[in-house]
C-alpha cells in the first residue's frame, strides 16, 4: 500500500487535482481570475512534489514501472504544463470553460504519465488512448472558430487511424512472441518477417503521434486551428512524451531489431528534417511556421535517438527539457500578440522591436535556441543530439543534419529580421502582458540561457539515464 | 595569469551594458571595458614573455581546466601560445578602435555596443580555448552579433547581406562541426581536448575526410575561394565598427582555425591537400586584386582587397614551412590592423561626405588633413611599403614559400607576388583621386577628425608601426608556435 502511494505519486497527485477541479466546476461561483490562480498554485505544488520521495520500483506485476529517469521525465512534463498555465493566462481568463480545459489537459497528462510508466503493451495502449482523446477535445476549444473544429476533427480521425495501426502491430507482436510484457518481448524477438512487419506497424503509429514524415500531414492544420494553449501542449508535452516512449521502447523492447530501427530512423529522420524545413520556409502564419519547424525539430530528435543507448537517452531528455522552454516561450509570445491584435502573420511582426522590446527579445532568444545558436541551451541540445547520432559513424547522415540546421536558421532569421530590422509605419501596438505571463517568460528566458551553460543539469540527467 | 579573465571582462561589460539606460553611460562603459581588454592583452603579452624568458617551453602557457560536461569528454580547457597571444592583441586593438569610432551611434546605442562586446567575447574565447567543443561554441557566438550589426545598423541592401553572411558562416561552421565530430570519434578517446587529440595519431583515412571539412569550414570565415562571396556584401553593408570587426577579427577566426585545428591536428592530410589550398589561395589573391580594380565604392575596394590579402594567410598555411606559417600569422595581424584602420577611415570620410564613391570626391586633403594622411599611410601599408606591417607579413610569406624548390610552388609564389603590383595600381589611383585635385564645392564645410576618431586611428596606427618597424618581437612570439605545428609534420 505504501509502495502504491509513493511509486504512483505523480499520477495520484494529478488525479487529485482533476477531481478537485471537477468539484469546483459543479459548485459555482469562483471567478476565472481566482480559479486560475488556484490552478497555478496547484500545478506548482504538483511540480515541486515531483522532486521528493521518489524511488524506483514496479507495481501490478510489472505493468507499471518507475525509475529515476521516468520521474524526471514526468517532472519535465509537469513543468511544461505549469508553464502553460502561466504563459497563456490571458487566454485562460477570457475562456468560458477554463476548468474543463484544465481537466482535459491534466487527463491527457495523466495518460502520458501512465504511458511513460507502462510495462506491458496493454497498459501501453490504454494510456495512449487516454493521452490522445482529450487533446482532440482541447484542439476544439476555440468554440466560435470553424478552423478549430476542423483541426480537432482531423486530429481525432488521424489518431483513431493510428491507434488502429498500433493495435494491429501489437496483435502481431503478441502473435509472434506470445507475450505482452516489455521485459519478455525482447527475449522472444529473433528478427523474423512477422516481427519486422509488426514493428513497422508499431513504428508507423508512433510516427503519426510524433508527426514524422510521411505521417505529418495533420500537424500544420491542427496547430493552426487550435487555440495556442492547446497547440503548445500538443507540440511540447505530447511530442516530448512520445519521444520519451520512443527511447524506452526502442532501446529496451525492440533492442534485438536494432539494425532495422537504426536504418529506419536514419531514413525517416532525414525525410522529416528536410520536409519540415522546406515547408517551414514558405509559411507566413506564425502558428503554421512553428508547426513545421517543430516537425523539423522532431527529425533532429530522431538523430539523437538513433545514437547509442545512454548518450542517446540523456541527450534526448536534455533536448526535450530545452525544447519545453524554447518552444513554449515562442508560442507564448505569438499568443500574447495574437490575442491582443489578431496578428498572426510574420509580416505583421515587422518593426515590433520599437514597440515591444521585451517580447521581441524573448522571441529572439527562443528562436535562437530553436535554431541552435550559442550561448542558448538549444545549441547544447542540438550538439549533443548530433554527437550521440554521430557515434554510429555515418558522416553523410550528420552532414545532412548539420546542413538542415542552416536551412532552419534561414527561416528563424526571417522572423528575427522582421522583428528587428524591417521598417514598418504601423508596427503592432504596445502590448501589456499579464504579470504571471511576464514572470513565466522571464523564467523561460533564464532557462534558455542557463540550462546549457550549467553543465550539472545535463550531468544529472545522464546520471539517471 | 588567469585566462578566464579574457572571457569574464567582456561578459561583465556586456551585462553591465544591458543594465544601463543612458546612452552616454553606455559609451563610457563600453570604452572602459574595451580599454580593460587592451590592458589585459598587454599584461598577457608581458607575462607570456616573462615565462618564456624564464625557460618555460611548454607548448601552451597559463593552462587552466574547469569541468564542463565531463561525460562527453568536454572540459573548459584554456591556454595560449604565441600565435594566440598575437591574435588576442589584435582583437584588443580592433575592439577599442571599433568602440571609439562608434561614438556617434544614436540608433539603439545600448544594443549596438552590447553586440560589439559580445562579438569580442566570442573572439577571445575562440583564441584561448584548447577544447574543440568550446572553440566551436565561441566561433558560433561570434556569428549572430555580426548578423544583427549588419541587419540593424547597416546600410544599403543590409538585410540581404546580413542573411548571406549569417547563412554562409553558419554553413561553414556546420562543416567544422562535422569535422570535429569525426575527429572526436576517430581517436578512440572520445575527447574534444586539442592537446590530447594532438598526441594521438588520427588515422590517415579519417584525416582525409575531416581535413577538408574543417579547412573549408574555417575557410568560409577567411574568404577561401570560392566561398568568399559574403565578404563584399557583408563588409559594404555593415556599419563602420561592424566592418572593422568583420575584417579585423572575424576573418581571422577562420585563419586561426585552419592553422590551429585543421593543419595542427591532421598534418598528413594537410600535406596531401596542400596543392589544392595553394591553387585556391592564389586564385583568391589574384581574383581579389583584379576585382578591386573594378570597384568604385571605397568599402567594396577594401572588401575585395581583403579577399586578396586573406589569400596570403591561406597561401602561407598551404606552403607548410615554418617561415610561411609565421608569415601567415603575421599577415593575419597586419591585415587585421590595416583593414580595421582602413574601414575606420572610410567611415570617417563617409560620415562627412555622405558618399563612398571614389569619383565623387577630390581634394579632400585640404579639408581633412588628418583623415586623408592616414588614408595614405594605410594605403601604403596595404600595397606593402617597407616600414609598415603589410611589408613584413607578405615578405615573410614569400620567403617561406620560396623555400620550396619545386616549380609549382615557385610559380604560385611568383603569381601571388604579382598581386602587389595590382594592389599598388588600385590603391594609388583611389587615394590620389580622393586626396588631390580641386576640392569638390559641396565639401567646403567639412571638419577634420574628432577626438575619438583621432584616438582610434592613432591606436591602430601605433600597432601597425610597431609591427612594421620592429617586427622581431612579433616574429619571435609567433614562430615557436609555427615550429610546433611543423614538428608534427615530420
Amino acid at each position: 500500500m505504501n509502495d502504491f502511494l509513493t511509486l504512483m505519486k505523480p499520477e495520484l497527485a494529478l488525479t487529485g487535482i482533476i477531481f478537485l477541479l471537477l468539484f469546483i466546476k459543479i459548485g459555482k461561483g469562483m471567478g476565472n481570475e481566482r480559479l486560475l490562480l488556484l490552478i497555478q498554485v496547484l500545478l506548482l505544488l504538483n511540480f515541486l512534489t515531483g522532486f521528493f520521495f521518489n524511488k524506483p520500483g514496479s507495481l501490478f506485476d510489472g505493468m507499471y514501472l518507475t525509475s529515476g529517469l521516468i520521474v524526471l521525465q514526468k517532472n519535465i512534463l509537469n513543468l511544461a504544463v505549469y508553464l502553460i498555465s502561466l504563459l497563456f493566462a490571458n487566454w485562460f481568463k477570457k475562456s468560458q470553460h477554463m476548468p474543463e480545459f484544465f481537466i482535459l489537459m491534466l487527463a491527457a497528462l495523466l495518460g502520458m504519465f501512465f504511458l511513460i510508466s507502462s510495462g506491458n503493451l496493454l497498459m501501453f495502449f490504454l494510456s495512449l488512448e487516454l493521452a490522445t482523446i482529450p487533446v482532440a477535445a482541447m484542439a476544439n476549444f476555440d468554440l466560435d472558430k470553424k478552423r478549430s473544429s476542423e483541426g480537432a476533427m482531423k486530429m481525432i480521425l488521424s489518431s483513431a487511424f493510428s491507434s488502429g495501426i498500433m493495435l494491429f502491430g501489437i496483435s502481431l507482436i503478441y502473435g509472434a512472441t506470445g507475450t505482452i510484457s516489455f521485459t519478455e518481448i525482447p527475449l522472444q524477438l529473433h528478427g523474423s518477417t512477422l516481427e519486422v512487419l509488426a514493428f513497422i506497424f508499431f513504428f508507423s503509429a508512433f510516427a503519426f503521434k510524433l508527426s514524422i514524415v510521411p505521417f505529418h500531414l495533420w500537424t500544420a492544420d491542427v496547430y493552426e486551428g487550435s487555440p495556442m494553449a492547446a497547440t503548445s501542449f500538443l507540440s511540447v508535452v505530447s511530442k516530448g512524451t512520445v519521444a520519451f516512449i520512443f527511447l524506452s521502447v526502442l532501446y529496451k523492447v525492440f533492442l534485438p531489431l536494432q539494425m532495422l530501427w537504426y536504418n529506419l530512423l536514419v531514413i525517416v529522420s532525414i525525410a522529416t528534417m528536410v520536409i519540415g524545413n522546406l515547408f517551414a520556409l514558405r509559411q507566413q502564419n506564425i502558428k503554421r511556421f512553428l508547426a513545421f519547424s517543430s516537425i523539423a525539430q522532431v527529425g533532429f530528435i530522431l538523430v539523437g535517438i538513433s545514437g547509442s543507448s545512454i548518450q542517446g537517452t540523456s541527450s534526448v531528455v536534455f533536448f526535450i527539457l530545452v525544447y519545453v522552454f524554447s518552444n513554449l516561450a515562442a508560442f507564448a509570445v505569438a499568443d500574447a500578440i495574437a490575442s491582443k491584435t489578431d496578428a498572426e502573420e510574420i509580416d505583421d511582426y515587422r518593426g515590433m522591436y520599437k514597440t515591444n522590446p521585451f517580447l521581441s527579445w524573448v522571441l529572439a532568444l527562443a528562436l535562437f535556441s530553436l535554431a541552435g545558436i550559442p550561448p542558448t541551451a538549444g545549441f547544447f541540445g542540438k550538439l549533443f543530439l548530433l554527437t550521440a547520432g554521430a557515434s554510429k559513424g555515418s558522416y553523410l547522415f550528420i552532414i545532412i543534419a548539420a546542413l538542415n540546421m542552416i536551412i532552419s536558421l534561414y527561416y528563424y532569421l526571417r522572423v528575427i529580421r522582421a522583428v528587428f530590422m524591417e521598417k514598418n509605419e504601423n508596427p503592432i501596438e504596445k502590448i501589456t502582458i499579464e504579470p504571471s505571463t511576464k514572470l513565466a517568460l522571464v523564467f523561460c528566458s533564464a532557462g534558455i540561457v542557463l540550462i546549457g551553460l550549467l553543465s550539472w543539469i545535463y550531468d544529472y540527467i545522464e546520471s539517471l539515464a | 595569469m588567469n585566462l578566464s579573465l579574457l572571457i569574464l571582462i567582456p561578459l561583465l561589460t556586456a551585462i553591465l551594458l544591458l543594465l544601463l539606460r543612458n546612452a552616454a553611460q553606455v559609451k563610457w562603459v563600453a570604452l572602459a571595458g574595451s580599454a580593460l581588454q587592451l590592458i589585459l592583452a598587454f599584461v598577457l603579452l608581458y607575462t607570456f614573455h616573462q615565462q618564456r624568458i624564464e625557460g618555460n617551453t611548454a607548448q601552451m602557457l597559463f593552462e587552466t581546466t574547469y569541468n564542463w560536461f565531463p561525460s562527453w569528454g568536454i572540459s573548459f580547457h584554456l591556454g595560449v601560445d604565441g600565435i594566440s597571444v598575437a591574435m588576442i592583441l589584435l582583437t584588443a586593438f580592433v575592439v577599442i578602435a571599433g568602440v571609439l569610432v562608434s561614438w556617434n551611434v544614436t540608433k539603439m546605442t545600448k544594443e549596438f555596443f552590447f553586440m560589439l562586446i559580445l562579438l569580442s567575447l566570442g573572439a577571445y574565447g575562440f583564441f584561448i580555448s584548447l577544447d574543440l567543443f568550446i572553440l566551436f561554441f565561441f566561433l558560433e557566438i561570434a556569428v549572430i552579433p555580426k548578423y544583427l550589426l549588419i541587419g540593424i545598423w547597416g546600410s544599403g541592401k543590409k538585410e540581404y547581406s546580413a542573411n548571406k553572411l549569417a547563412l554562409m558562416l553558419m554553413g561553414g561552421s556546420a562543416l567544422v562541426l562535422v569535422g570535429l565530430l569525426g575527429t572526436y570519434f576517430s581517436g578512440g578517446v572520445h575527447s574534444f581536448d586539442l592537446l590530447k587529440l594532438a598526441q594521438l595519431q588520427i588515422p590517415v583515412q579519417t584525416q582525409m575526410i575531416c581535413f577538408p571539412l574543417l579547412f573549408v569550414g574555417f575557410g568560409v570565415f577567411t574568404a577561401l575561394f570560392p566561398f568568399h562571396t559574403w565578404v563584399p556584401d557583408g563588409h559594404s553593408s555593415a556599419p563602420t565598427a561592424g566592418s572593422m570587426f568583420l575584417a579585423g577579427i572575424s576573418m581571422k577566426l577562420g585563419g586561426y582555425g585552419c592553422l590551429r585545428i585543421a593543419t595542427f591536428l591532421m598534418p598528413q592530410a594537410a600535406k596531401e591537400y596542400a596543392t589544392i589550398i595553394i591553387v585556391l589561395s592564389v586564385i583568391a589573391i589574384l581574383y581579389g586584386a583584379f576585382a578591386t580594380m573594378m570597384q568604385k565604392d571605397l568599402k567594396y575596394i577594401n572588401a575585395y582587397s581583403s579577399i586578396s590579402h586573406c589569400g596570403f594567410v591561406l597561401l602561407g598555411i598551404g606552403m607548410l614551412t615554418k617561415t610561411a606559417i609565421t608569415g601567415a600569422v603575421l599577415q593575419m595581424v597586419s591585415h587585421g590592423l590595416m583593414t580595421a584602420l582602413f574601414f575606420a577611415i572610410i567611415g570617417m570620410i563617409y560620415e562627412r561626405t555622405h558618399t563612398r564613391q571614389v569619383r565623387e570626391m577630390s581634394g579632400l586633403l585640404k579639408k581633412m588633413p588628418f583623415v586623408i594622411t592616414l588614408l595614405f599611410i594605410v594605403g601604403l601599408c596595404s600595397l606593402g611599403l617597407p616600414g609598415l606591417s603589410g611589408f613584413v607579413a607578405e615578405m615573410t610569406v614569400f620567403v617561406g614559400s620560396w623555400q620550396h624548390p619545386d616549380t609549382f610552388s615557385r610559380t604560385a609564389t611568383v603569381l601571388a607576388c604579382l598581386s602587389i603590383v595590382v594592389t599598388a595600381v588600385y590603391i594609388l589611383r583611389a587615394v590620389t583621386k580622393i586626396a588631390m585635385g580641386p576640392l569638390t564645392e559641396s565639401f567646403d564645410q567639412l571638419k577634420d577628425a574628432a577626438w575619438n576618431e583621432k584616438l582610434a586611428a592613432i591606436i591602430l596606427l601605433a600597432a601597425i608601426l610597431a609591427v612594421g618597424l620592429a617586427p622581431n618581437w612579433l616574429i619571435n612570439l609567433v614562430s615557436p608556435g609555427a615550429e610546433i605545428i611543423m614538428q608534427k609534420m615530420q
